[in-house]
């Protein structure tokens, strides 16, 4: 074993015991803002296996859109639904979990022996990261157009979608006329506060 | 034996993200889960990528498709649960019976 091949394997295992820890922490810590920060470690590791992959573009994109935009979009989102509520404790939750778990490694060992026992065609190449930006653009443009385009219209929709939703609701008709003074922003209606510690059936007959 | 341990180590990531979707009471959570789950299937593409077609990369090509969808799901998922939470003043899931019966 050469010195590359041993820091390989080592920067390899290093990389996914990160990744697994990380991600049974995101599921079962109770606090919800460390599972949002170990999401960036499993995101980050999952980086260094693409590096390890020879897929530095992938990688790159990996720490862009996953750390950069997907993280930061679920830390506001947990500041803006932050509620520090202890959920009431359910009936039976652990047979929910157990059953859960129990088919969790069923599906896991049905995976590896399928894994295992499945006889993989290898290429005979050596893979190498040199032209993989080049065949990676020139796919997508060539036999991947379509899909191309279709993910950037899906985009645009989840953009638009994304700020319909997330806005508050519009104004009644009537009320539209005096409000339409003020430009660059949509009218809103202004929001009626929800009292502290109300229960649902106070919400609902509002 | 590469490949095989890259792709126990996504089915590992698979099956906990499936864990966290089913048993996790945080909306926010639920999110997180079906991140681990999409990234799980990324590394799947991308081993197969480079151990069985090294010479055209087409796995790396869907794994940014798969990155960009996932961008889009997290956007228009957390708005829903942001309007969720409007509506309803709590991210519980055992409370959102809103579509159930």
């Amino acid at each position: 074993m050469t010195l590359a091949e041993g820091v390989q394997l080592v920067s390899t295992i290093i990389l996914s015991v990160m990744m697994i820890g990380a991600a049974i922490g995101v599921v079962l810590l109770s606090n919800i803002v460390y599972s949002a920060f170990l999401l960036g470690g499993v995101f980050i590791s999952m980086a260094g296996l693409y590096l390890l992959l020879n897929a530095d573009f992938v990688a790159t994109a990996q720490v862009l859109i996953y750390v950069g935009a997907v993280n930061v979009l679920i830390l506001f989102a947990i500041m803006l639904v932050n509620k520090r509520q202890d959920f009431a404790p359910m009936p039976k939750a652990w047979v929910r979990r157990g059953a859960t778990a129990m088919v969790c490694a069923g599906l896991f060992a049905l995976l590896s022996t399928m894994v295992l026992a499945t006889p993989w065609s290898f290429s005979t190449t050596v893979p190498s990261s040199a032209g993989a930006i080049k065949a990676i653009g020139r796919h997508f443009f060539t036999d991947f157009l379509l899909p191309f385009e279709l993910a950037s219209v899906l985009l645009l929709m989840a953009l638009v979608g994304a700020v319909i939703l997330a806005r508050r609701e519009f104004i009644p008709e009537s009320a539209v006329t005096d409000l339409q003074a003020t430009p660059l922003t949509l009218p809103e209606r202004p929001r009626e506060l929800v009292p502290v510690g109300g229960t649902p059936s106070q919400e609902e007959s509002k | 034996m590469q490949l095989q341990y890259f792709l126990i180590l996504a089915a590992a990531l698979f099956c906990i993200g499936i864990f966290g979707l089913i048993t996790s009471r945080n909306a926010v959570r639920v999110l997180m889960s079906i991140e681990l789950m999409l990234n799980a299937v990324n590394l799947n593409l991308m081993a197969f990528s480079n151990f069985l077609d090294s010479l055209e990369v087409k796995g790396q090509v869907f794994t940014t498709f798969v990155i960009a969808i996932a961008a889009a799901e997290a956007a228009v998922g957390l708005a829903i649960v942001l309007a969720i939470y409007r509506n309803r003043d709590t991210v519980d899931m055992e409370q959102f019976n809103l579509l159930k019966w």
